[in-house]
């Protein structure tokens, strides 16, 4: 899991703007509407210079006034981030490129980078022609949605037989179902992390459970299977991490997906193996993070396999390198099966893990680029 | 968008980059200067990147280091050819004071990562220097396999050094197929440097070890003073200089019929991590520090001298009839004259890699020596060294390298290792 949503529709942070309209390759972008919109900040006021603006990619210029640091986000409703800026420093200026169609939203600046922030309305009129006005990124879209929808429906299942054992006492039978289970939810991870509170309470580590927020979900349940080797006290927290993966299924299959989170979604995941997996971080009780890995790299395949047609169009030379280094990770990744499972990541030598962070290096590079690809519009 | 400078794309990123404006403002006169003047700052300003040898080995050692080691995991020559010429691309720009790539840091489309890291904004070349070599490892795996078609071009003089006694190797610290020195007069002008050839690198190239250098422990330059090492000993007072033009000739670098062709005109380069036990040498007496290293610490002068720069008197007796300068001086044991006239061009670091948990600093020199053949100048010193050094109880090898620098790069269409894949 990550800390915060990073899976955004049309998201930079920094100081592009200026920069694209000095060097003259603007067109890449759509022209902001109505230019940038000012936001002042400090340690108690969030002043959004305009609360509505129109349709298409909005541009705030978020300036830190105050003390502390900050952060700017936009939330739609259910506070679903659609687009955020981190760490903004006292005295720096930030500007954030979000993609809003038309409803209302709220904006907020979270001084300290704490709490639910300042928060303001924020409203969006009339429309906008969307990225997947195109056919086939539309078709991409699509394709994936049907995708998540297949993993969701297996998430649900095994977390219920999951959770079943874990409350029948069963620690055998919880501990073979626990890296099952977490397969479905790491091959769609970007999807779930686009709802805030809902990854940390489902995927949470220890040391990453904000304050005031028990620690619960996967990690705790896995933490009493392998270090207590019981599941006696884990009843309630089974029952809530139900709850919490029947909403984000709900949630995740009533998203509609741009194509720019296909596309960032396939490095997310990728950036997931090689920030936590690569380490043993990830499933540190139960070691089984080489499941997570291996089904991380899966929902990568299939977030560029949606795009493929739009890649293989515009830009075959990429797709080719994808395919080449797709099949490196498998191959290299291969060597450490067991039997139909993986072998445990204490299992891996030092140099095993080198090679392995080697691969996924060599295959998040160009899926880093995949995003421009997506973003260029048809000429 | 061509090579725009990191102080022009400074101006361009315009408000965004407010937060950093501040700081570059003053060093981006330098860099104007830099540019403009016919000589530019030696400290902030830029080192020429092209010419018959490659920079940053007789360049005025810098300040600050940070040297890399990569495997090369790909098994496609072209793939590895094409990297050299991206890197030979950034290089050249970044040594200029440029971003690594044509588009830069802060100018590209916003879905795009930059092809610049970034962290180099604002501040002058720094007198970077990017210098290349190969390991033999590149030429035949370890399974002696001849990996890219390059094993019939190995010089023979880059044979894998033999074990010294005492050696302590890592040897996930030690080889590699590629390292690359980038020196200069800012840490983070180094590290930029190597940080964005490892990111271009991704997939081609894997690091293998790096490390970090600052305090250069040696002078390539008459003009430079003599800096002192973390044993608190002024070191490289008998370096060779490059204004010693003859000397280079004749000890630094690689001249037409030493070896095969692609090599001329280039150097050998021996890396050696050498750990420090700094606390157990600071108990031990002056005279006993004195009589290890065979000159006075104040001055570094020769013992029984007083100028640093004076010629050693090897025959000189003290008043016991022992030698002045004992038969296991580290200065004896390393002089020429012990050496059948062997000379090497150090530019080493001193370096803390903070503290190893029990409290001692992680410290030492990374050495760094130059040489036309390592066969008659490292392999010979370091022999003598390794056996009689009475230093050896205060230092323990723990990493080595050795890498064929070829010569330098010698315009726009040409690259890093073009004669040898040739």
């Amino acid at each position: 899991m990550r800390r915060s949503p990073r899976l955004l529709a049309l998201v930079t942070a920094g100081s592009l703007g200026a920069s694209l309209a000095a060097c003259g390759s603007g067109e890449d972008t759509p022209a902001p509407a109505g230019g940038p919109i000012a936001v002042q900040a400090t340690d108690t006021s969030c002043e959004v210079a305009r609360t509505s603006t129109e349709a298409g990619t909005s541009v705030f210029a978020i300036t830190n006034k105050g003390q502390k640091v900050t952060e700017f986000y936009v939330y739609a409703p259910g506070d679903r981030v659609m687009a955020e800026v981190e760490n903004v420093a006292p005295g720096l200026s930030r500007n954030l490129h979000v993609e809003l169609p038309a409803g209302t939203y709220e904006t907020a600046c979270k001084p300290g980078m704490i709490g639910k922030g300042i928060r303001g309305q924020f409203t969006v009129a009339g429309s906008a022609a969307p990225l997947t006005d195109d056919a086939a990124l539309l078709a991409a879209t699509e394709s994936y949605s049907r995708y998540v929808k297949s993993q969701t429906g297996a998430l649900l299942e095994r977390t219920t037989e999951f959770v079943a054992a874990v409350k029948a006492g069963d620690v055998a039978k919880a501990k073979e179902l626990f890296p099952i289970a977490r397969t479905y939810w790491e091959r769609i991870e970007p999807v779930a992390e686009i709802f805030g509170d809902l990854d940390p309470r489902i995927d949470g580590r220890e040391e990453v459970t904000e304050e005031g927020l028990k620690f619960g979900g996967f990690h705790r349940i896995e933490k009493d299977l392998w270090i207590d080797g019981s599941a006696a006290k884990s009843g309630p927290i089974a029952d809530q991490l139900l709850t919490d993966v029947k909403e984000i299924v709900q949630k995740a299959n009533a998203e509609k997906l741009s194509p720019l989170q296909l596309a960032n979604g396939a490095k997310a995941l990728l950036d997931e193996v090689a920030a936590g997996k690569i380490t043993g971080e990830e499933d540190r009780y139960s070691h089984t993070d080489l499941w997570d890995f291996n089904a991380n790299v899966e929902g990568s395949k299939a977030a560029i396999a949606a795009l493929r047609p739009v890649l293989q169009e515009r830009d075959p030379a990429l797709v080719k390198t994808l395919d080449t280094e797709f099949a490196n990770v498998d191959a290299t990744l291969g060597k450490h099966r067991a039997g139909d499972a993986w072998k445990l990541h204490t299992e891996l030598s030092k140099a095993d893990l080198k090679e392995l962070s080697d691969a996924i290096n060599a295959l998040a590079e160009p899926i880093s680029q995949v995003a421009a690809v997506v973003a260029k519009k048809k000429a | 968008m061509a090579k725009i400078s990191r102080r022009r794309a400074l101006t361009l990123a315009g408000v965004g980059a407010a937060g950093i404006a501040g700081t570059g403002a003053a060093a981006l006169r330098f860099t104007a200067d830099a540019n403009a003047g016919a000589n530019p700052d030696p400290v902030t300003g830029a080192v020429a990147f092209t010419g018959a040898h490659q920079a940053g080995i007789v360049t005025p050692a810098q300040d600050r280091l940070h040297f890399v080691a990569f495997d090369v995991i790909t098994k496609d020559r072209d793939r590895l050819i094409r990297l050299l010429k991206e890197w030979t691309a950034a290089a050249a720009r970044m040594t200029a004071g440029q971003d690594a790539g044509e588009i830069g840091a802060v100018a590209g489309i916003p879905e795009a990562p930059p092809d610049d890291t970034g962290e180099a904004i604002g501040l002058p070349p720094c007198a970077l220097t990017i210098t290349v070599g190969f390991g033999p490892t590149l030429f035949r795996g370890a399974d002696g396999r001849d990996r890219f078609g390059l094993a019939a071009r190995r010089p023979a003089a880059l044979e894998p050094l033999p074990r010294f006694t005492g050696d302590t190797l890592d040897e996930a610290l030690s080889g590699g197929d590629i390292g690359i020195q980038a020196c200069a007069n800012d840490p983070q002008v180094a590290v930029h440097a190597i940080r964005n050839l490892a990111r271009i690198g991704m997939g081609t190239v894997s690091v293998r070890w790096s490390q970090l250098g600052f305090g250069r422990t040696s002078s390539t330059s008459t003009a430079q003073a003599t800096p002192r090492n973390l044993f608190g000993f002024k070191d490289g007072t008998r370096n060779l200089k490059a204004e010693q033009e003859e000397l280079l000739r004749e000890h630094l670098w690689v001249q037409p019929g030493d070896g095969p062709d692609w090599m001329a005109g280039g150097s050998y380069l021996v890396t050696r991590k050498i750990r420090m036990l700094v606390e157990t040498w600071d108990r031990s007496p002056l005279a006993e520090q004195e009589t290890i290293i065979g000159r006075h610490k104040g001055s570094g002068a020769p013992l029984g001298l007083s100028d640093e720069f004076e010629e050693p008197d090897f025959t000189a007796v003290g008043a016991d009839g022992e030698p002045l300068i004992p038969t296991t001086a580290h200065a004896r044991l390393a002089h020429p004259d012990a050496n059948k006239g062997a000379r090497i061009l150090r530019r080493g670091y001193n370096f803390v890699d903070g503290s190893d948990g029990l409290g001692r600093l992680n410290a030492g020199l990374f050495f760094i020596g130059y040489q036309r053949d390592p066969r008659t100048g490292f392999i010979p010193v370091q022999r003598s060294l390794a056996a009689q050094d009475e230093m050896n109880e205060y230092v323990r090898h723990v990493s080595s390298g050795l890498f064929a620098c070829p010569p330098g790069v010698t315009g726009p269409d040409d690259h890093w290792g073009s004669a040898l894949f040739a």
